[in-house]
């Protein structure tokens, strides 16, 4: 177990070689849809690496101090799925204030992260993992991290094959897939660099 | 048993302690961050109103009684509901864009169900949309007028009165039903004239596998209550002193017959005359009605022409296309201007000979069905 994990070896480790998006995939259909530029991107990104970060705070609290104490853990895919639709509700009221730009760039894309499996993931590995509360938030911001890197690099990678002529039957969802496959295969090249688990 | 029920009960209560707790920070969140306040919303430069910020152009518009043309009840999925925005739309969402052409782009046309008022806003809509309501009205008849076409008739129950001009138009709400998964709504020119503020008339042609139409011919009974609003259009008789030429095909009788009952009515006797094109005898109808305004009405006549006579029609009328017809009847076009109501083709064709006979484009004032 890794409980004893210096949090900035699991820092390091969400975002390269555990890499969240490229060695579980998860969080691919956000991933796959919004992928095409680079700008909407990291806007999304960016919320992901936020909502993770916080997400993985809150959900550790209820989760050591409420469902644990009242032998209720069995209940924490729910509450965790509660906490994450609450908190990304809340996001999305703050960034349509603040920010009509950024707003319009996530606008439809925010109510996406809600059921984003990487980010209801990042929770679920933290609890198995057993990881203090600071190891959790920076688990939470790595994973955050690593996802917007790989979904920032597959648009730039996207962008540039906007004018390539890929074949038809692999237009669109079929060479990102592919193109997923093969950055998994990079980053495997980070393996044995930080050792967890 | 007895060791289950309270970890069920404490379950529960934890579930609900958890979720109020989040609904009271929305509720926080709704009032502090979500709230807009009040914002002015500039009709035309002619009309403020001041609504709760935070809600869409369009419902807001919708509260205050004002009801922009809108299918699909703000799900952004018809298009229909554009508005000019004179100042501060903001930039465009991705859910308008598809609806958006390059043209109404540079002239800052939005979808106000997609538009959030977050501040004070200026916009510029159809000055006839300030009279437009929607009624709710019951079918008290319908006939059949032709083998295609219906006679329906609407009384308005709420409100119970409609104030148009003859000639314009008003949107028909299809309910849900088997050819269409949501409402939606046809345009249909009024037949009966403004003095019957109670009661709606409709002519209606069947467009074979046309949500609209089908829904009339096959679901439509006397007695049910059907949702319109209106009235809409710029198709209306203008006060001038000219020779009117009324020109219509099929049922685009309706208008044309609103405007003639109201000219009976109000007694303009100005010179008229009604080219109505059909195909063949069984086309046609309203004849005898026709026939009877001409004895009522001063200066007005009516001339059927049908385009293919059949032997058991007994035709000793106009025969030829309407365009023909019109032809043979028109020797100038001075001082004269025209009403068209039918088919683009119809209409097209019947420009090109008024235009040739010397009526002025813009004396030539049509209604076209699309």
């Amino acid at each position: 177990m890794s409980a004893g994990t210096a949090f900035y070896a699991i820092f390091f480790a969400a975002i390269f070689t555990n890499n969240i998006l490229l060695t579980n995939y998860l969080g691919m259909c956000s991933f796959i849809a919004v992928s095409k530029e680079v700008n909407t991107s990291v806007g999304l990104g960016t919320a992901v690496i936020f909502v993770m970060a916080i997400t993985s705070v809150l959900n550790w609290l209820a989760y050591y101090y409420i469902l644990v104490p009242l032998n209720l853990v069995y209940l924490r895919y729910i509450v965790f799925i509660v906490i994450i639709a609450a908190f990304v509700q809340l996001l999305e009221m703050v960034i349509e204030r603040v920010s009509d730009r950024l707003y319009i760039s996530l606008g439809i894309f925010l109510p996406l992260i809600t059921v984003n499996c990487a980010i209801l993931g990042a929770s679920l590995f933290m609890i198995i993992r057993n990881y203090t509360l600071l190891s959790s938030f920076f688990y939470g911001l790595g994973s955050g991290i690593g996802w917007a890197v790989a979904i920032i690099s597959m648009a730039g990678i996207r962008q540039k094959m906007a004018k390539a002529r890929v074949p038809k039957g692999l237009a669109g969802a079929g060479i990102t897939l592919i193109i997923a496959g093969i950055m998994a295969l990079a980053f495997m090249g980070f393996s044995g660099m930080i050792k967890i688990i | 048993m007895a060791l289950i029920l309270p970890q069920i009960l404490i379950g529960i209560a934890a579930i609900c302690g958890i979720t109020t707790i989040l609904a009271v920070f929305m509720m926080i969140a709704d009032a502090t961050v979500a709230n807009y306040g009040t914002v002015n919303i500039n009709i035309n430069s002619a009309k403020q109103i001041r609504v709760q910020g935070g809600r869409t152009l369009l419902s807001s518009l919708m509260g205050e009684k004002i009801f922009i043309p809108s299918a699909c009840g703000g799900r952004g999925s018809c298009g229909l509901c554009k508005v000019k925005v004179i100042a501060e739309a903001g930039e465009y969402l991705p859910t308008e864009l598809p609806w958006i052409t390059e043209e109404e782009r540079i002239e800052n046309i939005h979808l106000s169900c997609q538009l959030k008022l977050k501040k004070d806003i200026s916009i510029w809509i159809p000055e006839e949309l300030f009279n437009v309501r929607e009624y709710k009205t019951r079918v008290v008849s319908i006939k059949d007028l032709t083998y295609d076409i219906k006679q329906i008739i609407l009384v308005l129950i709420d409100p119970s009165e409609i104030n148009f001009r003859a000639g314009q138009y008003i949107q028909f709400q299809v309910p849900e039903y088997e050819l269409s998964p949501e409402p939606v709504y046809r345009a249909y020119s009024m037949a009966s004239q403004p003095s019957h503020k109670n009661e709606v008339e409709l002519e209606i042609r069947l467009v074979p596998n046309g949500i609209c139409t089908t829904y009339v011919f096959n679901y439509l009974k006397e007695g049910d209550t059907v949702t319109i609003n209106g009235p809409y259009g710029e198709f209306y008789l203008r006060d001038s002193s000219r020779d009117i030429l009324f020109i219509a095909g099929g049922s685009g009788m309706a208008p044309i017959k609103s405007m003639l009952y109201d000219m009976a009515e109000k007694n303009i006797t100005r010179k008229a005359t009604y080219f109505f094109g059909a195909r063949t005898g069984r086309d046609l109808f309203l004849t005898e009605e026709m026939k009877e305004l001409e004895q009522r009405l001063e200066g007005f006549r009516f001339i059927p022409a049908l385009s293919n006579p059949q032997p058991e029609d007994n035709w000793n009328g106009e025969t030829g296309l309407i365009t023909e017809v019109l032809d043979r009847h028109i020797s100038s076009g001075e001082n004269t201007e025209a009403y068209l109501c039918g088919s683009p083709g119809m209409i097209d064709a019947a420009i090109d000979v008024l235009t040739k006979k010397g009526i002025p484009q813009e004396l030539i004032y049509y209604d076209k069905f699309a």
